[in-house]
């Protein structure tokens, strides 16, 4: 019954592991051809020789897409772990002192109070945009929940019997801390950095799309669907509708590995 | 009233990710148990008790495989049957003491127990009400479960099995977690609802505080049923039991011998 | 010479739990330790164990305070194995965590050499209550607080976890204080009997057998 999950969730993480290798190594055999323009081809729908279409400038839409993801899967990544890291650290920091927890819980509930779109689109803009921006608030802005979690885990876990027994066999804190309450911590880590993942690329894809993000010459997902905007009322729906497509299938199917994989552990 | 026939439960595990093997968790277990009886399950931890519960009660994983026969008042057990019966003639009282709902004060969780049982809603309350007097917890009517005691919380799933109506009351380890005076409140409650001509179950490892209000004593140890004997034949040296399993689950208890043959420990009982 | 001066302990709240608790135990002694539900036995024991500091008070063996560091010489036991291991570790690990046993002693506590391998939640409570019995038992330690840790066994499994103990505790002059419900239990194993109860001590049983 219970090994259920671990099975589905191995399978997943089986295709997963397809689609992620087939972006990543997009870049290396897509070459130049999303940024090559066909001026004979302009705005085509799909057909056998456009898969997906072409855009206003007779660019390859399938390779856009593809390139698209592959950006949107790194930069996510990157902000996750950011996230995940800087979650890690200040539940720890709060576990030194009655003061700094005070601090760091009275920290997470303001960011949580906060609507994050908006904390996100000033710090993007203060940091002048690009993708190390969107990396830097995207982690900024996510970490809070995750935090949360990881509080209360070392909270319950630091007053475990077996901590108090293994202080009582005269171990020091640092071997409490790395053998007793940092593996407790790790899947726990491992579940919050999947579930980051496809918020920060669905905010990646946003601040793009709203012009604080990601460089509009770069094929990211964000640049595709703020392009295809403008095109959107002359009927070329297939500029909207592959990449937005493309990133819905990402996300899910990210997050529904992450559910799998919580369900798992 | 409950006729179990040699009983087999089998429980899929997975020794790695891929490999499926059948652990046999009940062997052949054959138990009857009478209207007015409070009937002990004693064994270790591990022997199947609490699986037979769920057994009984249709709570098993569904990949458990269950072969035997299971009768109840002269009629097999069917899944279909559990369900229709569950919380109206057959009733649980959990180990877990999380089985109450968290969010409903103590007469509600017996309201809503007497109201699946028929009742209608200002019956079920006043019954609620009688029963938790009964209890000695009409102060603890309003308390949600994190505010009661483990004795108190006990009671509740006590009353709300009792208020059910239910003709076979299974109640598993019901006095884990709590001091003497409650333990012995709880076990009298139980006897007190076989003496209405309920039969009861009581599930425990803790085998001298079952004796005093248990009728007859079942002893199981790795899924098998040892003996079933009277609770009178557990005296003296237990001349009258007849395995050496049982004989020596009674001679181990602090206040006979404190003392078993060691070869009873490590040697596997013979099959009764 | 394991001694309690006058202890006292305070709820967060500031109402006493305990209050001028004294007790000697003197090396290989058993002392038992009853009294209702919130009596504070556990916290008796905990103070002992320095599991938890006294209000006033202190703790001696010997005529010194309980060392700081190192592994304790008091050891605590609590009631349930399931919450004293880490359930990620396997059992082996958890043994060695303490000290190394003898192969010897790891048999005569009844613990099978294939435990070693899996993880805690593959053995039953009183398989996994003996490897903290027999974690506890590291060099250095002199005395053992075992708080309930019976109360789940059957009569056979607990009967068996007592003897190693009580073994042990005679070859090596180790003392214990033995936390119950069960009077009958105490009366088996105690050479010293108390009593808790309103926040200060008293001789349980007139009838000390000899252990």
């Amino acid at each position: 019954m219970n090994h259920q999950p671990r099975l589905l969730a191995a399978g997943y993480a089986g295709v997963l592991c397809l689609l992620v290798a087939l972006l990543l190594s997009s870049r290396f055999w897509l070459g130049d051809t999303p940024l090559h323009m066909q001026f004979e081809a302009r705005l085509m729908p799909p057909s056998a020789s456009h898969w997906l279409g072409t855009d206003a400038l007779g660019r390859e839409l399938w390779a856009r897409t593809l390139a698209g993801l592959s950006l949107s899967f790194w930069v996510g990544l990157s902000a996750a772990l950011l996230g995940t890291l800087i979650a890690l650290s200040l539940a720890s920091l709060a576990m030194l002192s009655s003061t700094l927890d005070a601090l760091v819980s009275l920290l997470i509930d303001t960011l949580l109070s906060v609507p994050h779109l908006i904390l996100l689109l000033l710090i993007a803009f203060a940091l002048g945009g690009g993708t190390q921006a969107v990396i830097i608030a995207v982690a900024l802005t996510h970490w809070p929940s995750l935090a949360r979690v990881l509080r209360a885990e070392l909270l319950s876990v630091r007053h475990a019997p077996y901590v108090a027994i293994s202080k009582g066999f005269g171990k020091r804190q640092g071997f409490i801390v790395w053998h007793h309450l940092l593996p407790h911590l790790l899947p726990h880590c491992l579940v919050g950095a999947l579930l980051l993942f496809p918020h920060a690329i669905l905010h990646e894809a946003a601040l793009t799309f709203l012009g604080v993000g990601l460089d509009p010459s770069q094929p990211a997902i964000g640049v595709l669907l703020a392009d295809a905007m403008r095109y959107l009322t002359g009927g070329y729906w297939w500029l909207g509708v592959f990449p937005g497509l493309g990133l819905l299938l990402m996300v899910l199917a990210i997050e529904r590995f992450a559910a799998l994989l919580r369900k798992a552990l | 009233m409950l006729h179990i026939d040699r009983l087999i439960l089998q429980l899929p595990h997975y020794p790695h990710w891929w490999r499926q093997e059948w652990t046999t968790c009940i062997d052949a277990l054959s138990l009857h148990i009478a209207p007015g009886e409070v009937h002990a399950v004693v064994g270790a931890s591990g022997a199947g008790k609490s699986l037979l519960a769920a057994a009984i009660m249709g709570l098993l994983p569904s990949a458990a495989r269950l072969e035997g026969a299971l009768h109840f008042q002269a009629t097999p057990l069917t899944p279909a049957r559990q369900r229709q019966l569950r919380g109206r003639q057959l009733a649980l009282i959990p180990q877990s003491l999380s089985a109450l709902d968290p969010l409903a004060r103590s007469r509600q969780q017996v309201r809503w127990a007497a109201q699946r049982a028929g009742l209608g809603r200002p019956a079920a309350q006043q019954r609620a009400d009688e029963l938790l007097a009964h209890y000695q917890l009409s102060h603890a009517a309003t308390h949600y479960p994190h505010e009661l005691s483990g004795g108190m919380a006990r009671r509740v799933l006590i009353a709300m099995a009792q208020v059910s109506n239910a003709q076979l009351v299974i109640a598993d380890e019901p006095s884990v977690g709590l001091d003497p005076t409650q333990r012995d409140r709880v076990l009298a409650k139980l006897k007190a609802i076989a003496r209405e001509g309920k039969a009861v179950m009581l599930i425990t490892h803790d085998l001298r505080h079952a004796l005093p209000v248990a009728d007859r004593v079942t002893v199981m140890y790795q899924g098998r049923g040892i003996e079933t004997a009277t609770a009178q034949a557990f005296r003296g040296q237990g001349e009258q039991l007849t395995s050496p399993y049982a004989r020596s689950l009674w001679q181990a208890l602090p206040d006979n011998a404190f003392s078993t043959q060691p070869s009873v420990l490590c040697q596997e009982p013979a099959f009764a | 010479m394991l001694e309690a001066h006058q202890l006292s302990f305070r709820f967060a709240s500031g109402s006493p739990l305990l209050t001028n608790i004294s007790l000697r135990l003197a090396p290989g002694e058993w002392l038992g330790l009853s009294g209702d539900s919130g009596a504070g036995k556990s916290t008796l024991g905990k103070l002992l164990a320095g599991q938890l500091a006294p209000h006033q008070g202190s703790v001696t063996i010997d005529g010194s305070l309980l060392p700081a560091r190192g592994v304790r010489p008091v050891q605590w036991l609590p009631q349930s194995p399931e919450l004293a291991v880490n359930p990620r570790w396997r059992v082996g690990k958890i043994l060695k965590e303490a000290w190394t046993p003898p192969d010897t002693l790891i048999e005569g506590f009844g613990i099978e050499p294939q435990w070693l391998k899996r993880f805690p939640n593959a053995l039953s409570g009183g398989e996994l209550q003996r490897v903290c019995v027999l974690r506890a038992l590291a060099p250095g330690v002199r005395y053992v607080v075992a708080d309930e840790i019976s109360t789940m066994l059957d009569p056979i499994t607990q009967l068996s976890l007592w003897q190693a103990l009580k073994a042990h505790a005679e070859r090596h002059q180790l003392g214990v204080i033995v936390i119950s419900h069960d009077t009958a239990l105490l009366n088996r194993l105690c050479n010293q009997r108390w009593h808790l109860a309103g926040g200060s001590l008293r001789v349980s049983s007139t009838e000390l057998e000899a252990p």
